[in-house]
């Protein structure tokens, strides 16, 4: 038996200290049963190329829980009918099933009303839908007269406005302002990548200004892992009269969302990555300002009245969802908020801070490799982008895919940042509620693997 | 799927030691071709005197795929006629693209018989043939005269 040292109480005694008032504890972080967990997941059970799967693309697309699946054959072969045009039972059925996805959606992210959910394709078409709103308010004669009379000037582009983004963001959110400032006349512009991987917002006052009509920021960075601090950025958007919008793509599947703390205009996310069927995704906006914009895309369900000289227009958010939406898709990311929400975002973030802060240190003892992206574990999350030792990830994703490991690798439709820090691509793992530190293992001895065919 | 058919000692042995990389002069036609996939890239020249390949010359990023593929059009294309030239590339495409349903013709293609196995791996057929399409667009170009493009 050792001596207890003076001054510390003994062991038997020590979880009887009281810490100081409202320090958070280890064992006070939420947590869940991986195993359990990774059960719900049918698809971790199958081998790929003779070895067990270890999925390290998250990211890319989420796995889906019996959970999700079950709620989609339950939808079409009990309920399968269209949506907010039938007067029979399948179709009331099927609506009251859709609107109450939209009802959940609004409840995970903090939304004050469901009414501020609008469906989408993905994350892409959610944030082309405020830049064509833009465009169409911008089109001569002040866009379309028949949305209420509402003030469109907030949404209206010419010649020396601007719209703020970063070189951090994913394709779906520069491309979308490329084309709607070559259509308008207004000028875009970034923020830049610091070596850490951190946006620099060293000049984030002379980058929005009151010429600044919109700033959109990834949240949390696909391809680096950066978790963005908005703060700064958000105040200054306000102080200026800027809309402020997030891509939330990578975050809402992830962490705790809340918009109203968020203070934003609009964020956007999807539903695969989030243990939800592809085909469904979500631009959320204030209530205020959806009314005001324009539509996006005309057709059926999304009309108040039809004349043959002229149409007027539901209110938000059917005016932006024409045409007959993707409703088992919706009923089953309603289904995976359902599942998120029952294991806790919270417990999520924690599981993925401590995996990640494994497999940081992990990848460190790689020989040759390089992470591109914060090194720690903070103000990051579990996607982790790197090179080894100059190979091309197109071949390190070959050999991983070879033990079962799957990566993606590639510029991961982030281009821009590839570029920030001098490499054509990168290879990713990015990591979800079901993965563990023995797949970290797996992705480390198939990286030395790699080493062995190509060093 | 078999990760030697892909990565095969002659494909690892041009990706180590390329042949005939880097651009030189002099060169009728000069292409660029990308992979917007994944983002590589090769600058290819072609030089022709004569009805033959006098040089083919190349510059690029790309996965040890691509660059044994460059290095290994190099060699086979130095010295032959445009015709001969264009039928080989034609051979490897259809061998690329096979999905390994085609025997490959080592007479034809030389070391180039070593990605048969890349037919296996669809995600990587890109790969293989970028060097190869920037080939036959700069030579096509330089056949009708053109100049750098």
């Amino acid at each position: 038996m050792t001596a207890t040292p003076v001054g510390l109480p003994k062991a038997s005694e020590r979880h009887r200290v009281t810490p100081p008032a409202g320090m958070p504890q280890y064992d006070d972080m939420p947590r869940f049963d991986v195993d359990k967990v990774r059960g719900h997941f049918p698809i971790l059970d199958r081998e790929v190329n003779g070895h067990r799967l270890v999925y390290l693309d998250s990211g890319n697309t989420s796995q889906k829980p019996r959970q999700v699946l079950e709620a989609l054959r339950e939808h079409f072969e009990l309920h399968n009918g269209n949506v907010a045009r039938s007067v029979h039972t399948l179709g009331t059925e099927a609506t009251a099933a859709y609107e109450g996805a939209r009802a959940k959606v609004a409840t995970f992210i903090g939304a004050t009303s469901p009414d501020e959910v609008v469906f989408t394709k993905n994350s892409t078409e959610a944030i082309n839908l405020v830049a064509y709103s833009f465009l169409n308010a911008s089109l001569g004669k002040g866009g379309d007269p028949h949305v209420g009379g509402a003030d469109q000037s907030r949404f209206r582009l010419g010649p020396g406005d601007e719209i703020v983004i970063s070189e951090m963001e994913h394709h779906s959110n520069i491309v979308p302002w490329q084309l709607l400032c070559e259509r308008t006349g207004a000028t875009l512009r970034w923020f830049g990548i610091t070596d850490e991987g951190r946006l620099d917002e060293s000049n984030v006052d002379e980058l929005i200004t009151e010429r600044t009509k919109l700033v959109s920021i990834v949240l949390v960075s696909n391809i680096l892992g950066t978790a963005n601090a908005t703060t700064r950025i958000h105040d200054r958007a306000r102080e200026v009269g800027s809309l402020f919008m997030l891509d939330a793509s990578q975050a809402v599947p992830h962490r705790p969302m809340d918009v109203v703390g968020y203070d934003v205009d609009f964020i956007a996310f999807t539903g695969h990555k989030m243990c939800a069927p592809t085909g469904i995704g979500v631009l959320w906006g204030r209530r205020e300002l959806l009314e005001a914009m324009p539509p996006f895309l005309g057709g059926g369900s999304m009309i108040e009245t039809v004349e043959m000289t002229g149409s007027t227009f539901a209110g938000p958010p059917m005016r932006f969802e024409a045409g007959t939406p993707p409703i088992a898709e919706a009923v089953g990311l309603g289904a995976a908020v359902d599942y998120l929400s029952a294991i806790g975002m919270g417990a999520i973030a924690w599981h993925e801070k401590e995996l990640t802060t494994y497999a940081l240190d992990a990848l460190q003892t790689v020989p040759g490799l390089r992470i591109f992206g914060p090194r720690v574990p903070v103000g990051r999350a579990g996607t982790i982008s790197f090179d080894l030792a100059g190979i091309h990830p197109h071949d390190v994703g070959q050999v991983l895919d070879a033990e079962g490991v799957q990566v993606r690798v590639g510029h991961h439709c982030a281009r821009p940042t590839c570029v920030r820090f001098g490499v054509a691509a990168m290879t990713r793992a990015s990591l979800y509620l079901y993965n563990t530190t023995d797949e970290i293992d797996a992705l480390v001895r198939g990286l030395e693997r790699v080493r062995g065919v190509f060093a | 799927m078999q990760l030697d058919q892909l990565y095969q000692e002659m494909i690892l042995d041009h990706y180590k030691a390329p042949r005939g990389r880097g651009l030189r002069e002099p060169f009728d036609t000069q292409v660029r071709h990308v992979n917007p996939v994944c983002g590589d890239e090769v600058d290819l020249r072609v030089h022709l005197a004569d009805g033959r390949v006098a040089d083919v010359s190349y510059e690029g990023v790309g996965c040890s795929i691509s660059q044994a593929s460059a290095s290994v059009l190099h060699e086979l294309m130095v010295g032959k006629s445009v015709d001969d030239a264009l039928s080989r590339v034609d051979a490897f495409t259809n061998m690329i693209n096979s999905r390994g349903q085609i025997e490959p013709n080592e007479k034809l293609l030389e070391d180039g018989i070593a990605f048969a196995g890349v037919s296996k791996f669809p995600a990587r057929v890109k790969c293989a043939l970028l060097s190869w399409m920037a080939f036959k667009d700069a030579t096509v170009q330089a056949v009708a005269g053109g100049t750098t493009s």
